[in-house]
């Protein structure tokens, strides 16, 4: 191997050319030494546009076939979601300017907000659990970016025809039919971004007055600019920018070596097996020639939609999306030569020569189990939080301006304000009680009715005889209970003063 | 209006920010490209920059969008800074925006939004609007932000701060008097008055003499003494049956517990140490028509009839 893998293989993959070296300076020479050529360097590249080949053969492969069940479930359910309807509204509705998240039965005030916590770490343990099993699953057949860049390459390949056909075209001087192509294109391009876009905004605002609205061109600003941003979003990610996304803006693949160890499943290339590669002869077997198993068809490389070679190994621009293994595989196929040769392995397998049930036995390891523990404990904990739900919210603000006040019979008052929060869907009455002194009664409305998913302030005011009742802060409690069940209570802790005689 | 006490620092802000920004732009182009030499086997070498024996540093190219887009926020940085106010005080900026202007935007659009709501409560008179169920809420919600704080939240006040739930009124229970209290304010204030009563004695019995006003226990014998002493001096402001005066804000006496609370007590401290009870104007703070709104929902708590709710003074939201 020549000393420096890197800057080679790049060099000859991102300018097979060699236009990379534009202007050669002049040759610094040492006297007596080997001549030293400089040349001048650009450091920034335009994109090279690559052309993924959709397959090798009839079919798709095995793992393209999951990526496109993938595709399937996620966008139906992104795309369906929101016309989902639920008891006279939007079952799934995030409504912003009412400040109150809708899931199916399920209504969110802005003091939920740590549900939306507990999802977000339920997120991140997961993406680290499964990253650490199986490496980069989530880029290769979940995310967005490469759901949507398939949706885009699809439209383009009914659009512009096969690899070979669209780099003709592409090479191609601009014409009548070539722009009529590129002009299809992109308005379909175009649709499906607005589409996407109309259905983003539809999450916030009822999808069916949004489409209709859309439809007659009556759109208020903001849903116009929401709409065309994320559309324009979807547009230029999808279509234009691919996989510069994933190789310079989203963290996960710089990230990913710690999340990765020598026990995850990654998608590489054989080196022992695949060593020395080169094309046999029909006459003698590869063995005889003393070739590997790769017969350099390139395949591997058509396929790639981040533009890689993954016979050198595990890269950060890999996201998994295993197309070079289908297209291997089917080649193996093809010459008669078991499949695997580009595999989903582990660094320890390939170097211990590990069977498969060895890795799936090392699967469960520290590392997997302790997150697989963090993972279910938060999980059945936020489980249980939504399920031990109460609907009711209380919040208790005493007045502190008026303190206390003395009453001509001999007794104290304290004055409260109570924010009363019926979260459920239904109106509902409570009934006030205090605790925690003796004497102490509830001297105003006891009782108040509150519409559903509404908020009430009641002011409250609490009695006890100055007497009794000791000159300082004394904790006494509130609580808020439904009148038709019982069940549905709030207690609050507060204080009430006494007043020096 | 500058907070910089020398016109130094303005071109010290404007200065550096400017070049700060040119400097990203030249720095993007004078470091686009780099001499690199060239390996035996034809390649450019990596920088040559080896950590833990096998790290190296290549030469990765960046995408020429990234570096596109980093003009662009160059060029918006320029176009804002000469929009906007950004480069120290003395150049406003082509647009001329200032945060006190928006908001004074903010405060026209809401004058005419809200203008008309008001302006027709204003109109009507305040036991008229006293029932109303809007008027009511707007009303209470002024009430909890600007007075409850010393009248308590349900307005039945604490020592110092009077009940405004019930009939006694220092200043007139009129509409119009509960008006001109909130939008002048007003001063009660009572000097000690026990120099010009000259004994503790005769103190005392002046004020059993207030205590058989208002119906308390008292002793008789004491009161009778401080009769006449009561007229003399007491009778001046509070009137000589000492129902009060509200032109002087002289309190009702004949009330067992009133703003300063009851009881024999209570009356000697007065005595000794006089009271100064001061509600403040709000006729900088609150606009015509919320003090209206304000005094409309005051009213009507001391006149239930006219009012839809019951006395916890429930605001629904």
């Amino acid at each position: 191997m020549d000393p420096d893998p890197g800057a080679t293989a790049l060099a000859r993959e991102t300018d097979p050319a060699g236009a990379r070296a534009p202007a050669p300076a002049a040759p610094a020479s040492a006297p007596g030494g080997p001549v030293e050529r400089e040349i001048v360097l650009s450091l920034y590249e335009k994109r090279r546009e690559i052309y993924p080949r959709a397959r090798v053969g009839e079919r798709l492969g095995r793992f393209q076939r999951w990526r496109w069940v993938m595709v399937w479930l996620t966008q139906i359910a992104f795309y369906g979601t929101p016309w989902l309807p639920w008891h006279g509204r939007q079952a799934v509705l995030f409504d912003l300017a009412a400040r109150k998240f809708y899931f199916f039965d399920l209504v969110l005030w802005p003091q939920d907000v740590i549900y939306l916590t507990g999802l977000l770490v339920v997120s991140a343990l997961g993406l680290f659990l499964f990253t650490a099993v199986g490496g980069r699953l989530w880029c290769g057949y979940a995310c967005p970016q490469t759901v949507y860049t398939e949706i885009f390459l699809w439209i383009e390949r009914q659009i512009e025809g096969d690899r070979a056909r669209r780099m003709a075209l592409d090479r191609q001087a601009m014409s009548g039919s070539k722009f009529a192509r590129k002009a299809a294109k992109h308005g379909a391009w175009a649709a499906v971004g607005l589409w996407t876009g109309i259905t983003f905004v539809g999450y916030f605002t009822p999808i069916g007055e949004l489409a209709g609205a859309a439809l007659q061109a009556s759109l208020g600003p903001w849903e116009t600019f929401w709409i065309l941003f994320y559309g324009f979003a979807t547009y230029g990610n999808a279509g234009w920018l691919r996989e510069q996304v994933c190789l310079y803006m989203c963290p996960y693949a710089r990230f990913q070596s710690a999340m990765f160890d020598r026990d995850t499943l990654i998608v590489t290339y054989d080196q022992e097996r695949g060593e020395p590669r080169g094309v046999g002869r029909k006459s003698r077997t590869r063995a005889e020639v003393g070739l590997g198993d790769c017969i350099d068809c390139g395949f591997c490389v058509q396929v790639c939609p981040t533009g890689i070679d993954i016979r050198r190994g595990l890269q950060y621009e890999c996201i998994g999306c295993a197309a070079c293994i289908d297209a291997c595989d089917h080649v193996m196929r093809t010459n008669g030569l078991p499949i695997g040769l580009v595999r989903y392995t582990t660094s320890h397998a390939l170097a211990q020569h590990l069977g498969r049930a060895q890795i799936l036995r090392r699967v469960l390891r520290p590392r997997v189990l302790v997150y697989g523990a963090i993972l279910g404990a938060v999980c059945a904990a936020m489980a249980l939080a939504l399920a031990l739900r109460v609907p009711l919210k209380v919040d208790v603000i005493r007045d502190r301006g008026t303190f206390a006040r003395e009453l001509g019979d001999g007794a104290v008052e304290n004055v409260y304000r109570l924010q009363i929060m019926n979260t459920s869907a239904a109106p509902a009455t409570y009934r006030i009680r205090a605790e925690g002194l003796a004497g102490l009664a509830v001297a105003s409305e006891d009782q108040i009715a509150v519409p559903a998913t509404a908020t009430q302030v009641v002011i409250l005011r609490l009695r006890a005889p100055a007497a009794g009742t000791p000159v300082r802060a004394n904790r006494i409690e509130l609580t808020v209970q439904s009148t038709g069940d019982p069940a549905v209570q709030v207690r609050e802790r507060t204080v009430f003063f006494g007043l020096r005689p | 209006m500058s907070d910089f006490t020398s016109g130094f620092w303005d071109w010290y802000v404007a200065i550096l920010t400017i070049v700060s920004v040119i400097a990203c732009a030249v720095f993007l182009k004078s470091q686009s490209k780099a001499r690199v030499k060239l390996l035996p086997s034809g390649e450019p070498e990596s920088t040559a920059h080896v950590w833990d024996d096998t790290l190296r540093e290549y030469q990765q190219p960046l995408p020429r969008w990234w570096v596109v887009l980093f003009y662009l926020t160059v060029v918006f940085a320029l176009a804002y800074l000469a929009l906007f106010p950004g480069l120290g005080t003395q150049f406003k900026g082509v647009l001329g925006w200032t945060s006190a202007k928006e908001l004074h935007d903010e405060d026209v659009a809401a004058d005419a939004r809200f203008g008309p709501l008001f302006d027709a409560y204003l109109a009507r008179d305040i036991p008229s609007i006293a029932g109303d169920p809007r008027a009511h809420q707007i009303g209470a919600h002024i009430f909890l932000n600007n007075c409850a704080p010393c009248h308590g939240s349900d307005a039945r006040g604490a020592r110092g701060f009077p009940n405004l739930t019930d009939e006694e009124w220092i200043w007139g229970g009129t509409p119009e008097a509960i008006e001109t209290t909130i939008t002048e304010g007003r001063e009660a204030l009572m000097p000690p008055q026990i120099d010009n009563i000259g004994s503790e004695e005769l103190a005392t019995d002046i004020a059993h003499h207030v205590l058989s006003l208002s119906g308390s226990r008292h002793d008789a014998a004491r009161a009778a003494r401080g009769a006449a002493s009561f007229g003399a001096i007491c009778g001046t402001c509070h009137g000589a049956q000492g129902k009060g005066n509200p032109e002087l804000g002289a309190p009702d006496l004949a009330v067992p517990f009133g703003t300063y609370g009851g009881g024999e007590a209570a009356i000697l401290d007065a005595i000794h140490h006089g009271h100064h009870g001061v509600m403040p104007a709000h006729k900088d703070v609150l606009s015509k028509a919320q003090i209206h709104l304000v005094a409309a929902y005051i009213y009507s708590l001391s006149h239930p009839g006219a009012a839809a709710r019951a006395d916890t003074g429930t605001v629904a939201r």
